[in-house]
């Protein structure tokens, strides 16, 4: 327990720290020292707790911390309220009141004479796998940006360097996190939903620029209005039903404990930017890379779909988990088919973040042991390929002075290590045998065990659309320009990061029959509190086996048989035009023009405005509707 | 041993597909010719031609361009193995689309204005029939209860008579596929490609004749599949599904010569369509009768 304790207070000392430094070399050792600190104990909690192998829980009267949480509660109120209406923006200084105001009623004034005293802190697997995933990639993450924003404000001397508080939130971030995952009781967990919440917010809104104000404040609503339902579900939890921890509310048996989990699925699906709740994460893109890669994909949005995944049980079968299925698939199929149109690097990792956690939140919804399977495991390769992804963009970017994927031709020429590490990310999310897939094969089958028409045909179109926009991006970075490569800029603690995850990568795609029977399938049982038979069936497995050693030994017998090979150079083929350096061609007027060969991005044929106006009205719809039967239906 | 006669369809894919897929591609030659009043080449011509293309050089991009292309090569071979081996057909379908992205790679190595319109068609050309793939994969598994391929051979009855409407969705996307008209518009074996040569336009010599011989294995493995809808546990089932795969590559041939080829956005809006109406259907209908 002291080490959870540790895990959750640590980063909160750190970031207090780090908000005093000014200094920049004093300002590494910390970060370095305190992500040292953070990994190691996480992994020795975490290794202890596999052994042992029991869920455990602690901390039964714990007066003191509740006092002090609800000053923390008014105090973010405060801070909203002040920063709201500075921006003058009223909706999220209202969202942030009215919380406040039912949570402070709810502690001080209601009657929770009802309820027996629950314990506060809980570890089974799911959370040693979430501890493991914010542990590692967070704290690499805060390596990365030591050596980021250094050139990140190298290039953007208009921005303010205010990078003690950028440091400072984002260990602050994964203290919230750590507290997020190791909490039970419910007000604990809502408390740092909260912190995340906010934190989110004011590492939007970095740069203050007019437009990272707007999508800073977008974003806090939206998360608000998510913890809104969060504070009435846990209010009518406790009072009605007399529960506070999670796991009460999950194997509680009565009918009218939809109602807590339709609003705590909600809260699950505004983190994790499902439809209609995605702008704010698109409009998330315009903080610098670290923030989008800890926050925005890797790690502040699977306390979304972990929350999910925790209420799959007890959503299986009922119109909360029809709710939160359909919006899932609904959304994994439209942001894949937005993600085709767009050309920016961090645009199309946006897209395709909000499109995964739709998959693993559809999981959820079904709530079947195959696919709370399937949705942890999407879960955890997408963190490590997701943030890799953001890393190396935001490198790239820092590079060459853009992320638009157009000027990422011939990538693995100019920055071959680079190209590289983001080759081995794009593999990572859509092809066969990495990690991604299989939890994409597991989803479907278990899709069609549940005979859900409509998730199946979801992931069946979601799968091709995802399929192209990533080869798109493949083909780009691998083609053969004759430029030659060019000195290194990233710095070392990037390379650090940025190599780890590659590393975690491909040993996770190796490991992954380990994985799958010694901490998914324990994992399970400890969910849903039974036994489970494997998922995975033995030559399942073993196909996936022979797959990873073709992938891994057919390139290298290839390059070994290939290179011997006579082969002449010649030039393209391009009807007589060709000045013979492969990247211009002589004009009509007999000029040398530069031979731009773009992607294609369906530019005339899918208009992304319209499909967001639709597709946040049909979400809209699905929740409206679901959430109304579901409640409806007990009261 | 239990796997034995696994292996051994392995190794007479592995050694029969290029000689079955050429013979194939020869035939569909002829008949296409005499569709056109012509003679036609002789039925061995593909190998002639491949074998020609042994001996030509090879003019590359980038020597790197080899290297995928027998990844190309090695991977269908690899997938077209896992089906005929008798293993999960859903991991069959994306180890072929993981394939196909080598084939994609390769084209667009090169800064050639038509080998990456072609490489981005072919792209498009894969979204179009994915679904439906992934769609004969969900059919087969909801109709006897397996992903595995030798276990839907081995059913009482033909997979086809509970998936009829997937049958039908199949031989579309099939079009698409075996890059006939009118679906042809990465590359086609025609003479009218108005992309010169497409994705294959900066391929040439051994490199261009390992191509072909890729497409013989994964036309292979296509009709396989098809065989599949109606093989079952009696021996005489070979017989019908041979005739059956007979027919449909004659209804391909018959759709190349008398369609023209289209543009991406009737491909793509008719393959998903079809994918819509007749795949989902047939599953839907399927689960209501299987309850």
């Amino acid at each position: 327990m002291e080490f959870m304790g540790f895990l959750i207070l640590f980063p909160f000392l750190a970031a207090v720290i780090l908000a005093c430094t000014k200094n920049d070399g004093v300002r590494k050792v910390v970060v370095y020292t305190s992500s040292a600190v953070i990994i190691a104990v996480a992994i020795y909690f975490s290794v202890t707790r596999l052994v042992s192998g029991q869920a455990v829980s602690y901390l039964e009267s714990t007066e003191i911390i509740d006092i002090i949480m609800l000053c923390g509660e008014v105090f973010l109120m405060i801070l909203i309220v002040v920063l709201s209406f500075k921006h003058k923006r009223l909706f999220p200084a209202l969202l942030s009141i009215v919380q406040t105001g039912f949570i402070l009623w709810f502690e001080l004034f209601s009657d929770r004479s009802g309820v027996s005293e629950a314990t506060h802190l809980f570890c089974d697997r799911l959370t040693v796998v979430m501890c493991l995933i914010v542990a590692v990639i967070g704290s690499l993450i805060c390596v990365y940006a030591v050596g980021y924003l250094r050139d990140y404000h190298n290039h953007h001397t208009e921005y303010n360097d205010r990078r003690p508080f950028f440091f400072g939130m984002l260990f602050v971030f994964l203290g919230a996190m750590f507290g997020l995952i190791f909490s039970s009781n419910l007000v604990w967990i809502y408390f740092f939903w909260e912190i995340t919440s906010v934190s989110s917010f004011l590492l939007i809104g970095y740069t203050k620029t007019d437009e990272a104000v707007t999508n800073s404040f977008r974003a806090l609503w939206m998360n608000l209005l998510g913890g809104f339902g969060f504070c009435i579900g846990l209010i009518y939890a406790e009072l009605v039903l007399g529960i506070t921890t999670l796991q009460q509310l999950v194997t509680c048996g009565q009918s009218t404990v939809i109602i807590p989990v339709v609003l705590l699925a909600f809260a699950g699906l505004t983190k994790s930017a499902q439809f209609p709740f995605s702008k704010w994460l698109l409009g998330a893109m315009v903080a610098p890379t670290p923030s989008s890669a800890l926050l925005h994909s890797a790690t502040m949005v699977k306390a979304g779909v972990y929350l999910l995944l925790r209420l799959a049980p007890v959503m299986s079968g009922t119109w909360a988990g029809a709710m939160v299925a359909l919006v899932g698939g609904f959304t994994f199929f439209i942001a894949s088919v937005l993600a085709m149109t767009k050309s920016d690097g961090k645009s199309v990792l946006a897209y395709s973040t909000i499109s995964n956690l739709g998959l693993i939140t559809a999981c959820a919804g079904v709530g079947a042991i195959q696919t709370v399977w399937a949705g942890v495991l999407l879960m955890i390769f997408h963190a490590v390929s997701k943030s890799l992804l953001f890393q190396t963009v935001g490198a790239v970017e820092n590079t060459t002075g853009s992320r638009n994927i157009e000027d990422m031709n011939g990538l693995i020429k100019t920055y071959p290590a680079l190209a590289t590490a983001m080759g081995i990310g794009i593999a990572g999310m859509f092809l066969a045998p990495f990690g991604m897939l299989i939890s994409k094969w597991a989803a479907l089958k278990a899709f069609v065990d549940a005979d859900n028409i409509i998730l199946i045909m979801c992931l069946a179109f979601g799968s091709a659309t995802t399929l192209f926009y990533w080869t798109k991006w493949l083909c780009k970075i691998l083609a053969r320009t004759p430029k030659k490569a060019l000195p290194n800029k990233t710095s070392a603690n990037q390379w650090c990061s940025i190599g780890a995850h590659t590393v975690m990568m491909i040993l996770m795609c190796l490991t992954f029959p380990l994985i799958a029977k010694y901490l998914l399938q324990p994992m399970l049982a400890d969910i849903y509190g039974k036994t489970v038979g494997t998922v995975l069936s033995r030559s399942d497995m073993l196909i996936m086996i022979f797959m990873l050693i073709a992938f891994a030994v057919i390139p290298a017998v290839g390059y070994l048989v290939t290179s011997r090979v006579k082969v002449s150079k010649s030039k393209e083929y391009i009807a007589g035009i060709n000045t013979g350096d492969h990247e211009n061609f002589i004009d009509s007027f007999g000029d040398r023009k530069y031979m731009n060969l773009s992607n294609w991005y369906f530019v005339n044929s899918i208009n992304e405005k319209k499909w967001l106006y639709f597709s946040n009205w049909g979400a809209s719809a699905i929740i409206i509707i679901c959430g109304i039967v579901a409640i409806g239906g007990v009261l | 041993m239990k796997y034995t006669w696994d292996i051994v369809r392995i190794i007479v894919y592995i050694i029969c597909a290029p000689l079955l897929g050429g013979l194939l591609a020869g035939v569909d030659r002829k008949v296409t010719a005499r569709m056109q009043g012509r003679k036609g080449p002789s039925v061995l011509q593909s190998f002639y031609d491949v074998g020609k293309l042994f001996n030509k050089e090879i003019l590359t991009i980038s020597r790197v361009q080899y290297m995928y292309v027998w990844c190309f090569l090695a991977f269908v071979i690899f997938t077209g193995a896992c089906f005929f081996g008798g293993f999960d057909i859903l991991l069959v379908f994306f180890a072929l689309t993981t394939a196909a992205m080598f084939f994609v790679v390769v084209a667009s190595i090169a800064n050639s204005p038509f080998s990456r319109m072609g490489a981005m068609r072919e792209l498009v050309q894969m979204l179009s029939y994915e679904p439906m793939l992934i769609l004969v994969a969900v059919g087969f598994y909801k109709a006897t209860g397996s992903f595995m391929v030798r276990e839907i051979a081995a059913q009482e009855t033909s997979a086809i008579m509970y998936l009829p409407g997937v049958f039908v969705g199949l031989v579309f996307i099939l079009t698409i596929k075996l890059r006939k008209s009118p679906y042809d518009l990465s590359t086609s074996h025609h003479a009218h490609q108005e992309m010169v040569k497409g994705i294959t336009t900066e391929l040439s010599g051994g490199m261009f004749a390992l191509i072909e011989i890729t497409h013989w294995y994964e036309n292979i493995l296509l009709m396989g599949v098809v065989a599949l809808f109606i093989l079952n546990c009696h021996w005489w089932s070979i017989i019908v599904a041979l005739v059956v795969v007979a027919l449909v590559y004659f209804l391909e041939i018959l759709i190349d010569n008398t369609c023209a080829r289209v543009k991406w956005n009737v491909m793509f809006k008719t393959a998903w369509g079809v994918t819509l109406v007749f795949g989902t259907i047939n599953i839907l209908i399927l689960q209501y009768l299987m309850k």
